[in-house]
């Protein structure tokens, strides 16, 4: 786990620039997606799924680990199975909430409600 | 720090308190501009909810009541998983200016992240699925 989400008080800016950095890369979105829609797969099952070679994924399963996007954990016959880890894209949400808040629409609409 | 904990606006309304108190604080006046049903129990503690159609909506726990200045409530972080623990907090202030009022509104609680609600969140969704599934593998396997 990354020492950020050990600390008392995680930097929610720097785990939330993670998960946008990751996005940002199509290559790195397709594995993610993979693993949101597919659940825990090892780099050879994404390759069989994604038109990625198997050396790509894992260098970027490698990469989205490090930053703890994904852990690696145990899979069936020795092989590394990544699985997604949601709290750090919960964080991402966070940040996205505030900014997809319209109260500027609800406010124009009260003021044309008492107007009326 | 960037990530935004809070959201500010301020309206000049040209109507008094009260009028905007009752738009802010009953089903009927909320239903008239911000929800399209709602429902209120206007105490601290109350719950209330806002409704859209498409099926979106919106459940309210009242906080601070002071007719006709300050109506706070709690709500759930959009777009966060219904269980999760967080809320945001938005308190509407209502002052008197002439004929009429500056309303602002404040929501914070974007950026908040308690350890525990952190930790119950990555034990949560790394557990919860694996751990469930394996309960109705159990399941089924017993019966």
């Amino acid at each position: 786990m990354p020492p950020d989400l050990i600390a008392g008080a995680p930097d929610l800016e720097a785990i939330a620039a993670q998960v946008f950095v990751a996005l940002a890369d199509p290559t790195r979105r397709a594995i993610l997606a993979a693993l949101a829609s597919g659940g825990p797969a090892t780099a050879t099952d994404l390759a069989g799924r994604l038109p990625i070679t198997r050396q790509a994924i894992a260098k970027h399963l490698a990469l989205l680990a490090e930053a703890g996007l994904v852990t690696a954990e145990p899979g069936e016959r020795r092989r590394v199975r990544y699985r997604l880890r949601s709290a750090p894209m919960q964080v991402a949400q966070q940040f996205l909430a505030a900014l997809a808040r319209d109260w500027d629409g609800p406010l124009d609409a009260l003021k044309d409600h008492l107007s009326r | 720090m960037a990530f935004p904990d809070r959201i500010e606006r301020v309206v000049e309304i040209a109507h008094p308190p009260a009028k905007v108190w009752a738009a802010l604080t009953t089903a009927e006046g909320l239903a008239s501009w911000f929800g399209q049903q709602a429902r209120i129990d206007l105490r601290p503690g109350g719950s209330a909810q806002m409704t859209w159609t498409g099926g979106h909506t919106a459940d309210m726990r009242v906080e601070r009541v002071e007719e006709p200045a300050v109506f706070g409530f709690t709500w759930h972080i959009y777009g966060l998983p219904d269980d999760d623990p967080r809320r945001t907090y938005v308190e509407f202030t209502l002052e008197p200016t002439g004929a009429g009022t500056r309303l602002t509104v404040v929501e914070t609680g974007f950026a908040q992240l308690p350890e525990d609600a952190y930790r119950k969140a990555y034990d949560g969704n790394t557990q919860g699925w694996a751990s469930e599934l394996g309960d109705l593998v159990d399941y089924l396997d017993a019966a």
